[in-house]
């Protein structure tokens, strides 16, 4: 069973597993996405009670605020195992997250703050949940550019990892923000066991999750692919892939 | 083997400690993380008398009165403890309405009024249409008046 | 419902359809930067894979 899994983590085994992945990913986002969007503006209410047609806003603010969370945590456990096990993928895996993980950040701030100006009337204001938020942002940042940095890779796969892991700290800061301390931003609406919010509503946040959620991990898969081509291009591997598309 | 196991303990140490330690300090800073203060708050002097701070709770049902100048208007803020009168001079948000949640930025001017120079609107985490609220409304406004109705025929009865 | 009533968001029309847009904006700027990258590192590695192949032949000439 260990030789099974360590045989998938070997680039070479990897790169063309992953290329047969992609397809299914992003395919299975776009359905999702299709999907989603039919269900915000046609299924979901046309308006809230309070908020009126604004609330709209929230099908993509919930679910990219969330994404940008949820991909920090695989993110540092990717750079965990990198540490740990020393095997090449995790801190590619790591790596290939970071961008779309900081593309969704913004998407949050961004959108929050075109939510905000209506219904609170102002974009910005410096409580403890947007500022946990820009802070999860500079850590992708910081971590793409340490990255982008150090030119051994192993060397930048290290201090790379250090940073997601301190950084993860900041995530149930984010989560609990609204809970701990009184905060502009209002408290979430979806617990474990409740939540206060329409069904539809519900569904639409709940498909472009899952619409997301398929996205990154096709484009990570891609990156991951590039960034083995990058650093295996000296292997008889690569150079008998390569002789094989030329063919083609 | 071991020196595996070493890595292990070393980031799980790591991150526990540095949690510890962003713990420690956000209690530290506790007062400051503080977005706004209640009425009560103000009351037992716990806010700040020398700077600006935020006042945040509900208006006041029924207590909006609107300037003739129309751009002066003079609220209520309450936490259903302590009432704190609020004026401000300016454009309100869309969402400030009586029994909503509201932060203020500004001033106390003295002990019972507080000069507003910024009013946000606070959200709360409920979400939904128009008119599951007006039935939800509506359903406890018949529960009201089943309420009175019977607690008159038991006051009859008796 | 119809595909106008739908589509309408009154006066909030310039911030929902702004944050949609930015949205699907940025999706296909980090596709098409994505091909783009593969594309250019894909070329460079098969002309490595030429050129130490070159080299190897000249070796055994």
């Amino acid at each position: 069973m260990k030789i099974n899994i360590f045989k998938y983590a070997a680039p070479a085994t990897f790169y063309p597993l992953a290329g047969k992945m992609i397809p299914w990913f992003m395919w299975a986002a776009a359905l999702l996405g299709i999907a989603g969007l039919y269900y915000s503006f046609f299924e979901a209410p046309l308006a809230d009670y309070q908020q009126g047609q604004s609330y709209k806003i929230m099908f993509i603010h919930v679910p990219t605020a969330w994404m940008s969370m949820f991909i920090y945590v695989v993110m540092a456990m990717w750079a965990a195992s990198g540490l740990i096990w020393n095997t090449r993928l995790s801190a590619m895996m790591a790596k290939s997250l970071a961008p779309t993980g900081a593309l969704f950040a913004f998407l949050a701030l961004v959108t929050g703050a075109v939510w905000g100006k209506p219904t609170w009337g102002t974009w910005w204001v410096w409580d403890a949940r947007l500022t946990s938020e820009l802070i999860l942002f500079f850590l992708y940042i910081g971590f793409i550019a340490l990255g982008a940095a150090i030119e051994d890779p192993r060397r930048a796969a290290k201090a790379t990892g250090l940073l997601a892991l301190v950084g993860i700290v900041n995530v149930p800061i984010i989560y609990f923000s609204v809970i701990w301390w009184s905060t502009l931003h209002q408290p979430p609406s979806l617990k474990l066991n409740e939540s206060t919010m329409g069904v539809e509503m519900l569904i639409s946040i709940l498909l472009m999750t899952l619409c997301f959620w398929s996205y990154t991990i096709g484009v990570a898969l891609s990156r991951v692919r590039t960034e083995i081509l990058q650093r295996e291009s000296k292997t008889d591997w690569v150079a008998a892939l390569v002789q094989e598309g030329e063919k083609k | 083997m071991k020196r595996r196991y070493k890595k292990i303990a070393f980031i799980v140490g790591g991150v526990a400690g540095i949690g510890i330690a962003a713990a420690l300090v956000l209690n530290a800073f506790q007062s400051n993380m503080v977005f706004f203060f209640s009425p009560t708050q103000v009351m037992a002097n716990e806010a700040p008398v020398d700077r600006p701070f935020r006042l945040g709770g509900l208006v006041k049902e029924g207590s909006i009165e609107r300037q003739d100048d129309g751009l002066t208007v003079n609220f209520i803020v309450t936490d259903h403890a302590v009432d704190m009168p609020v004026v401000f001079v300016g454009i309100l948000p869309d969402l400030f309405r009586e029994g909503q949640g509201v932060v203020t930025q500004g001033r106390l001017e003295s002990s019972n009024l507080f000069r507003a120079e910024e009013v946000l609107a606070k959200h709360d985490e409920t979400y939904m249409p128009p008119e599951v609220a007006e039935a939800l409304e509506k359903g406890q406004q018949a529960k009201a008046e089943n309420d009175s109705k019977s607690t008159t025929t038991t006051l009859i009865a008796n | 419902m119809s595909i106008a009533e739908a589509l309408d968001m009154g006066r909030y029309s310039v911030y929902v359809w702004s944050c949609y847009g930015l949205t699907l904006f940025c999706i296909i700027v980090e596709l098409v930067w994505l091909k783009q990258h593969r594309k250019m590192v894909w070329q460079r590695v098969c002309r490595m894979v030429r050129m130490t192949k070159r080299q190897k032949d000249e070796a055994q000439v």
